[in-house]
């Protein structure tokens, strides 16, 4: 007889941790010839909330880590993944991918996190500025975290996507919830396991699988979600943008082939950033008059 | 003095099961309320509270903020009710009671060397009568946990009798501060050593100790009150106070008066919460559950 192959039940990651949804749902993850692959759990607008809970609780500790640090933890996340590639390539090639271009994605995707790895410390030197003003001032800008960003991840691409547009908003300090790809979403789960091995906190990235039509809504009406990113989606982006308009989210919305090696820059991160200005009183430094 | 020939009335205290109780009110927690009923029970919590604030940085500012905020909860929604009443030191009575004027919001200080209880009893007596000078409403005090623990109880049971004389007609809260008396039999001990005492509410805890108000206290307090009512017909008011910041908490609670105590019990004059977040907790949920949007406590004042 033949045995029966037990399938891995995928559940999502919310405050730190590995809970199946509350709802109790859940999906077939389905490879190309539409045979089951992994069951995935279905989640509800509750496991949003309680994400999002999570995500604010730990803007403090994520932001609040020292520019340098928060480097060292994105490099750490591609060092894992560089451990744990076999992993992911079968993954890909299980949700279709040809076994090359499988291999390529999870490498670029390693590259990539590296590349944002390397502007935590530097994006907001790069940004900031020192300005002009016609009093006893010193006034300086400089870059802060929105805060709690909603992302959705991009639908088609199951690793390079997400890393794509998730990292550069945790390079900049912000926390994020995640609705992840629903049609391939075996590597966002087992990404989620890395960064749980890779010191990032608890809660600085929750990600939650389901139906995207479902949960868009109380992710993008939540107030207490200061920024949304997603990428292609064309046909909902009028409905998010009105959903997201009462407590005036930002709102990102990229049309981008994430494979391409130009997807990737500084205003990735910049996007998710407030900018600070500060006038902080001084003596007349620039007035050398007699009576000085 | 008539209450303390009482003691010679306090019955034996039935000894409780731990594990009874706990299975007891792990069912309340699994009871699902819906869309309307959940709404009145929400505002029903918020017309419930003691708005509380009892730090040793409150200012006449922050005291008259929270006034402010008992009275005007979120008047961007219409129809909300006012919470029950503050909850301040007795220095901050005067001020308290100028602030609610008639708006039906109750003044409650806490007295008797709050949140300790050791101090002399004249001295809590002067304390109490300081505040009932001031113009509060009731009084919540605490009792010697040190002395209860020692095994006075007579010792515990005249000190109540003589707060209550002095309170006159302001209503007496009694908090027992369950988180130091370690086990649940202790807790219906000094419950029913505070009720023939002469409480007119009983309380768990100051907010200083944790744990605070644990469902399970809550319940055996719930019983004392219960088989005092039955054995007298006189209502004794109850009130957890501490830990309990959250509305789906709050609503157990209610689930629990309600099945325990009956409707009678499930008004302000006869079960209150303390606590200070929770208001804005139980707001957050009835906008939530009004316009279908999670909340952001960026939209509620800070308190």
């Amino acid at each position: 007889m033949k045995r029966v192959e037990i399938l891995k039940t995928y559940k999502i990651y919310s405050g730190g941790k590995f809970p199946r949804t509350e709802s109790g749902r859940y999906y077939m993850a389905l490879d190309k010839k539409g045979n089951p692959i992994a069951n995935m759990c279905l989640g509800s607008r509750k496991d949003v909330r309680n994400a999002v809970v999570s995500a604010r609780k730990a803007l403090g500790a994520w932001s609040g880590k020292t520019a340098f640090n928060r480097s060292q933890i994105l490099y750490r996340i591609a060092e894992v993944i560089e451990g744990r590639k076999s992993q992911f390539v079968e993954e890909l090639i299980l949700q279709g991918s040809q076994k090359n271009s499988a291999i390529k994605e999870v490498e670029d995707s390693i590259d990539r996190i590296v590349y944002y790895a390397g502007w935590c410390d530097k994006f907001c030197q790069i940004g900031s500025s020192v300005n002009p003003v016609s009093s006893s001032h010193f006034n300086f800008s400089t870059y802060e975290p929105v805060g709690v960003v909603g992302l959705i991840a991009p639908q088609d691409s199951s690793l390079l996507g997400l890393v794509s547009l998730l990292m550069p908003i945790i390079a900049g300090g912000n926390t994020c919830v995640v609705l992840a790809n629903e049609s391939l979403p075996l590597c966002s789960i087992t990404f989620s396991e890395v960064l749980h091995a890779s010191d990032v906190p608890g809660g600085a990235v929750n990600i939650i699988t389901g139906h995207i039509s479902e949960l868009i809504k109380p992710l993008s009406t939540h107030m207490d979600v200061n920024a949304l990113a997603f990428s292609g989606l064309n046909e909902l982006k009028k409905e998010i943008d009105l959903f997201s308009v009462e407590n005036l989210k930002r709102v990102r919305s990229y049309d981008l082939n994430w494979k391409n090696t130009d997807t990737q820059g500084l205003h990735y991160i910049t996007d998710f950033q407030e900018v600070k200005t500060t006038w902080h009183p001084i003596e007349n430094i620039g007035g050398a008059t007699s009576t000085y | 003095m008539k209450n303390q020939n009482k003691f010679n009335l306090l019955p034996l205290s039935p000894t409780v099961d731990k594990v009874g109780v706990e299975e007891r009110v792990s069912r309340f927690q699994k009871r699902s309320i819906k869309t309307n009923s959940k709404m009145d029970g929400l505002k029903m919590v918020l017309n419930m509270i003691d708005l509380t604030t009892l730090e040793g940085k409150d200012t006449p500012g922050k005291v008259r903020q929270m006034c402010y905020k008992a009275i005007h909860l979120h008047d961007s929604f219409p129809g909300l009710p006012t919470v029950a009443a503050v909850c301040v030191y007795p220095s901050m009575v005067g001020l308290a009671k100028s602030m609610v004027k008639d708006s039906g919001v109750k003044v409650a200080s806490v007295s008797t060397a709050f949140p300790s209880g050791q101090a002399p009893l004249d001295v809590k007596i002067t304390d109490t009568k300081y505040a009932v000078e001031q113009g509060a409403d009731e009084i919540d005090m605490v009792i010697s946990r040190g002395k209860f623990l020692a095994g006075e109880y007579s010792f515990v049971f005249d000190e109540i009798a003589q707060i209550k004389e002095v309170c006159g007609e302001a209503r007496l809260k009694v908090i027992l501060e369950t988180g130091e008396l370690a086990t649940l039999d202790n807790v219906r001990k000094a419950s029913d050593l505070a009720i023939y005492a002469g409480a007119d509410f009983i309380k768990t805890s100051t907010g200083k100790i944790q744990p605070a108000a644990t469902m399970q206290v809550t319940y055996t307090m719930l019983m004392a009150i219960r088989d005092y009512y039955d054995e007298t017909g006189i209502m004794v008011g109850m009130k957890p106070a501490g830990g309990i910041s959250n509305s789906k908490l709050a609503l157990h609670n209610l689930v629990m008066v309600k099945e325990l105590l009956g409707d009678e019990w499930l008004t302000n004059e006869w079960f209150r919460f303390g606590a200070s977040s929770l208001a804005n907790d139980v707001l957050m949920q009835i906008l939530k559950t009004d316009t279908g949007k999670y909340q952001s406590s960026d939209y509620f004042t800070i308190d």
